[in-house]
C-alpha cells in the first residue's frame, strides 16, 4: 500500500514536471499541434474586407492585416503614391477606411497566432515589408535563395501564395507549402 | 410575381454591356465638359503602345493581346483582360475607371494623363 502511494506521488510529480516543460514550450507545442492536425492555431486571421481585397489584391497578394503592426500600416497608407516604386493612390475616403481596417486588425492589435509572433519579434520596429520582420526572417531562414529569388516560378518572398497554397485563408503552416518547380518539401 | 422575376433576370443579363457603354460614355463626357475631345481610336492605340517614361508601356503588364489576361510585371499577379468584349464588368464603375487611369498613367509614363489622352485611351479600349 505504502509503495503504491509513493509510486503514485512520483508519477504525479513526474506529470507536473512534464506539464511545466510543456508550459515553457507552449509556442512550440502549439505549432506542433497545428501541424499534426493540419489546422492553424498559429496562423493569421483571413482578410474580411471586400474593399481591401479589391483595392490592394488587384496588384498583389492581399496581405492579412495581422502580418504587420499598426504603425507599419499607418506609414504604408500614408505613402501610397510611392508604394515600393508603384503608384497605388486611393481617394481619401477609401484610404481612410482601409487604414482603419488594417490598423484595427494589425499584428499588435489582434495579438493572436502568428500575429503575436510577428508583434513580439519587432521590438519597436515598424517595417513596411512583412519580409523585413524578424519573425518572417526566422521562419524562412532555411529556405535557399535559389528556391525563391532564383526560381522563375516564385521570384520573390513577397509572393506568399506562390508557395503557401492556403495563404489566402491565412494558413501558413509548413504542411501547406509547395515551392513550385522545386523538388522536395517546403522546408 | 413570375413575370417580375423574368424581367429582372433579363435585365441582369443585359445590364453589363449597357452599363459598360454607359460608364465609358459617362467618363468621356466628363472629359468633354472639361474641354477635351473628340476622341480617336487610333490616337488611343498609339498612346497605349507608346513609351514615354523609363521604357514603360501599358502592355508590359496588360500583355500584347488585350483579350487575354495580363500579369503585373513585378508581383506577377494575374490581371484580367482589358477588352470589354471579354471583361465588361471592368467598365461598370466610373470611379474605378478613373482610379486605374490615374494610377497607371503615373506608373507607366511618370505623370498623370490629360483628359484628352484618357478619352482617347478609352475610345481605343472600349472597341476591343
Amino acid at each position: 500500500m505504502k509503495q503504491w502511494i509513493i509510486g503514485g506521488l512520483l508519477a504525479a510529480s513526474g506529470m507536473m514536471a512534464a506539464g511545466l516543460v510543456t508550459g515553457s514550450r507552449y509556442e512550440g507545442e502549439r505549432e506542433e499541434h497545428g501541424k499534426r492536425f493540419g489546422f492553424s492555431l498559429q496562423d493569421v486571421a483571413p482578410v474580411q474586407n471586400a474593399r481591401y481585397t479589391e483595392e490592394c489584391g488587384s496588384c498583389h497578394f492581399a496581405y492579412q492585416p495581422g502580418l504587420l503592426p499598426a504603425a507599419s500600416w499607418h506609414k504604408l497608407m500614408g505613402t501610397l503614391a510611392d508604394h515600393f516604386g508603384e503608384n497605388a493612390e486611393l481617394d481619401a475616403d477609401t484610404a481612410a477606411q482601409l487604414r482603419r481596417y488594417l490598423e484595427a486588425n494589425a499584428a499588435d492589435r489582434v495579438y493572436a497566432g502568428r500575429s503575436r509572433g510577428i508583434a513580439n519579434s519587432l521590438r519597436g520596429m515598424a517595417p513596411l515589408r512583412v519580409t523585413e520582420t524578424p519573425y518572417f526572417r526566422r521562419q524562412h531562414e532555411e529556405i535557399p535563395q535559389r528556391a525563391v529569388q532564383g526560381n522563375p516560378d516564385v521570384g520573390s518572398f513577397s509572393r506568399c501564395a506562390a508557395c503557401h497554397t492556403r495563404a489566402g485563408e491565412g494558413v501558413y503552416n509548413e504542411h501547406t507549402v509547395r515551392i513550385p518547380g522545386w523538388a522536395g518539401r517546403g522546408d | 410575381m413570375k413575370p417580375f422575376v423574368l424581367v429582372t433576370a433579363l435585365l441582369a443579363a443585359t445590364a453589363s454591356p449597357v452599363l459598360q457603354a454607359e460608364t465609358v460614355t459617362e467618363v468621356q463626357n466628363r472629359y468633354r465638359t472639361g474641354g477635351a475631345g473628340p476622341f480617336h481610336f487610333e490616337r488611343g492605340e498609339r498612346l497605349w503602345n507608346s513609351r514615354q517614361f523609363q521604357e514603360r508601356r501599358c502592355s508590359d503588364c496588360h500583355g500584347a493581346d488585350l483579350k487575354q489576361p495580363g500579369m503585373h510585371r513585378r508581383t506577377r499577379q494575374p490581371i484580367e483582360p482589358m477588352a470589354p468584349s471579354v471583361a465588361q464588368h471592368r467598365y461598370t464603375d466610373p470611379a474605378k475607371v478613373e482610379k486605374w487611369l490615374l494610377r497607371n498613367c503615373k506608373w507607366t509614363w511618370g505623370r498623370a494623363c490629360t483628359a484628352q489622352e484618357k478619352g482617347d485611351l478609352l475610345e481605343y479600349l472600349k472597341r476591343l
